[in-house]
């Protein structure tokens, strides 16, 4: 047997250094890939560090940008849309003569493992486009939207945003992740070309060319961080997601805990890849709280729902959340697992009012009946289209300045989660919230809907007609 | 430390050890028999999950479908080494490609059959509770099923005339060849049983994890760090590698924070591949 050990031994050699070569190589991968690791779970939020990380090195120079040749453009194929018009505009022909269509971009993920959030997103944006042309266009124009896909892909952001820009548009809705908006602003900032990011994300954006339609921390944390210690009980232990939007999110249970006369009894934070909830259910049990606030978010997290189910303590403590659901947690998880967890959301597609009726039949009408479910992410595209697109009749043009004018008066819309305002200082919504207890059919119950929350915290940072020159992200 | 929590913490050790095992096994063999590093293995788990979310869906009893999951993720295996892996053997860069890519499609194609999100399936076993804690009787379904894995691994390796053959074809594919062993017929089964072992252990985490076609990028770094760790003789290698990782993991969990237990794990594995760079059952094949 000796000889042959050795000679196996022998072999064994350049392979284990091979495994040690594959395993660099997957980190590698890894490592590459991290922006969507990262963002996956986190359509909203990605970590600070990524984001400022991407601006130096992702915000080209204007002056190289492809925009200058707008011929040029449609040749940097980047991104195959199949939306996307053959002809490049005439150069210098920026201002179209009445009854031309007014073109329109935008910029999401409609492949790759990002999709779950930017699926809905896609189908909304195109739904709201039809819709906007159906009712006569604006100011009597069609809208022609180039649409594009940056495939979960950092670096197809910035290809994306950068042709888009050179594609002589009059306004651009992209991003999903935190990272991709943080790479891509900078660019529609430089380009002045205004900007809509349509995205539940962490908050505090302040900048006067873009505006942010999706739900903050602490509009829902305001909702329901006092509606749990009055009815479930004051003692809350929170599981978060290890990164900006879990960190910031945590915070504000905190705070407005303390505000609420409840008190944080527990605190685990769980890099995104953790999918074993073994000793933390245990350590939960141990602390016995009243109920568990969880900002988990993404794939590997959503394990923790069944495990937490699986152990039977969901029914001694309840589970409160401000993310399940966002990547349709409750269709993955079978209704055993996600049933009664409270979540607190601006839309919901069981919302019971007329504007909902119809915007829900007018998506299956388009998309059909067995669509799985309609996300909030969903509505916010829809708003922030019908926002711009109400903003610029008002203003009698497509000038930026003018549109920016108008916005900031605080223009209003019939969204089918409730009326939502523009907070003209902010740049965000001020919107209803809505609470509601996933139940057996993954769907959700309805509790209550709380109408004009305001963006607390960004009202309290963030004034762009007082300071339009502000250009930052503010934490707390 | 009170019974009850005493007896919470070994049961959760004895699930983490049990589960990083399963989803270790399948590649481990690969790695181990044929020395094909089979980055589609994270994968291969995703489509024993879906496989049995499929099973369940059209009728089947749940441990039925696990059972007919595991045996139809085999089957691909031997599909995909009948179409890939055998043109491949021995060019380790190639195979890694190949077996990348093969990733890539696999995700897609479960993307357009299932959408990115598919109901999931309901734990099929009930809780128990011991003293203050309330836990899941099916982590001893996973611990049962990690020590079976184990054990028909091995069983199978010594005790039958394919494990021989494989064995001789590990050693010296010539020298098995000259002595009348079918050696494309043993990788082609080789490389079965290690994907049914991904299967396996995709159908048994399918109801405990959520499934969906991006699921195997969770497990495969921790896969291919216990095969590693546990180094060349990958029965003995990845059950004392599980254990080892597996309780560095829990212990910093519940000592510090899941951060910290996550960071000491890597820390660990630097730690033991920098002085046992053969891992873990390295020095038995030195001497």
């Amino acid at each position: 047997m000796s000889p042959q050990r050795t000679s196996a031994h022998r072999r064994s050699c350049p392979t284990w250094a091979g495994l040690i070569a594959a395993a660099l190589a997957l980190a590698l991968l890894a490592a590459s890939c991290g922006d969507d690791d990262t963002d996956d779970p986190a359509p909203a939020a990605a970590p600070e560090q990524e984001g400022t990380a991407a601006e130096p090195d992702g915000t080209p120079d204007p002056e190289t940008a492809p925009g200058d040749d707008p011929e040029e453009a449609p040749t940097t194929d980047t991104s195959d849309a199949g939306e996307e018009p053959e002809e490049a505009p005439e150069p210098g022909e920026t201002a179209p003569e009445t009854g031309e269509p007014i073109r329109v971009g935008s910029l999401l993920d409609e492949t790759g493992p990002l999709n779950i959030y930017g699926t809905p997103m896609v189908d909304a944006t195109r739904l709201a486009i039809d819709d906007i042309n159906a009712k006569g266009g604006v100011l009597g124009r069609q809208l022609e939207l180039v649409a594009l896909d940056s495939k979960s892909d950092q670096s197809e952001y910035i290809a994306g945003a950068d042709r888009l820009v050179a594609e002589d548009l009059v306004v651009v809705h992209a991003g999903i992740t935190s990272a991709s908006r943080e790479a891509i602003r900078p660019i529609f900032g430089e380009a002045d070309l205004l900007y809509f990011y349509n995205v539940l994300y962490e908050g505090g954006v302040c900048d006067r060319n873009t505006f942010a339609t999706g739900v903050v921390p602490t509009q829902q944390m305001q909702v329901l961080i006092p509606w749990t210690i009055e009815n479930i009980g004051p003692r809350l232990y929170v599981l978060a997601a290890d990164y900006n939007y879990g960190q910031i999110s945590a915070d504000w249970v905190r705070e407005y805990a303390a505000e609420h006369g409840g008190e944080v009894v527990g605190e685990d934070f769980f890099p995104l890849d953790v999918a074993e909830f073994g000793t933390t259910i245990s350590e939960v049990q141990s602390a016995s709280p009243d109920a568990v606030v969880s900002l988990l978010v993404g794939g590997a997290h959503i394990s923790f729902y069944s495990q937490y189910a699986a152990a039977g303590v969901n029914a001694e403590i309840p589970i409160v959340s401000t993310t399940f659901g966002l990547g349709n947690e409750q269709v993955v998880l079978d209704a055993a697992s996600s049933e009664g967890i409270i979540v607190a959301y601006p839309y919901f597609e069981e919302l019971d009012n007329p504007t909902n009726a119809e915007f829900t039949a007018a998506w299956h009408a388009e998309y059909g009946e067995d669509y799985p479910y309609i996300t909030d992410l969903a509505v916010y595209a829809w708003e922030g289209w019908h926002l711009w697109a109400a903003a610029v009749e008002a203003a009698g043009t497509t000038d930026r300045e003018a549109v920016i004018a108008q916005l900031e008066s605080g223009v209003g819309f019939d969204s089918p989660k409730g009326h939502v305002t523009l907070d003209g200082g902010t740049h965000h919504l001020i919107q209803p919230v809505s609470l509601a207890s996933a139940n057996d059919s993954n769907g959700f119950d309805v509790i209550e809907t709380f109408e004009n929350i305001p963006p607390t915290f960004e009202q309290q940072t963030c004034d762009l007609i007082a300071n339009p020159d502000t250009d930052e992200q503010f934490t707390p | 430390m009170a019974l009850d929590r005493l007896f919470n913490l070994v049961f959760d050790l004895a699930t983490t050890i049990s589960i990083l095992a399963l989803v270790s096994l399948g590649l481990a063999v690969i790695f181990g028999m044929r020395g094909v590093i089979n980055l589609a293995h994270g994968e291969f788990i995703m489509l024993g999950a879906f496989a049995t979310l499929t099973g369940t869906r059209s009728g089947l009893n749940v441990w039925l479908a696990m059972a007919v999951a595991a045996a139809a993720v085999g089957l691909f295996g031997i599909a995909v080494e009948r179409l890939l892996i055998r043109r491949l053997y021995g060019r380790l860069a190639d195979t890694m490609l190949a077996t990348w890519g093969l990733s890539l499609i696999m995700v897609q194609a479960v993307e357009n059959r299932y959408g990115s999100v598919t109901e999931g399936i309901p734990v099929p076993v009930g809780n128990f509770t011991v003293g203050e804690f309330s836990m899941s009787k099916y982590n001893f379904v996973l611990i049962a099923a990690g020590a079976a894995g184990v054990l028909a691994t091995y069983t199978i390796m010594r005790r039958t005339r394919y494990g021989l053959m494989a064995r001789a074809t590990t050693q010296s594919t010539t020298m098995a060849e000259g002595l009348g062993v079918n050696t494309s017929g043993v990788n082609m089964w080789t490389f079965g049983l290690g994907s049914a072992l991904a299967g396996a252990a995709g159908a048994l985490l399918a109801p405990v994890v959520g499934v969906i076609p991006t699921m195997g990028q969770t497990y495969v770094a921790r896969a291919f760090m216990t095969v590693i760790v546990g180094g060349p003789s990958f029965v003995a290698g990845t059950v004392s590698a599980s254990g080892l990782m597996g309780f560095i993991e829990n212990a910093g969990t519940n000592w510090f924070t899941p951060v910290i237990g996550q960071a000491m794990l890597l820390m660990a594995a630097i730690v033991i591949l920098r002085f046992l760079p053969q891992g873990l059952t390295g020095t038995r094949l030195r001497r």
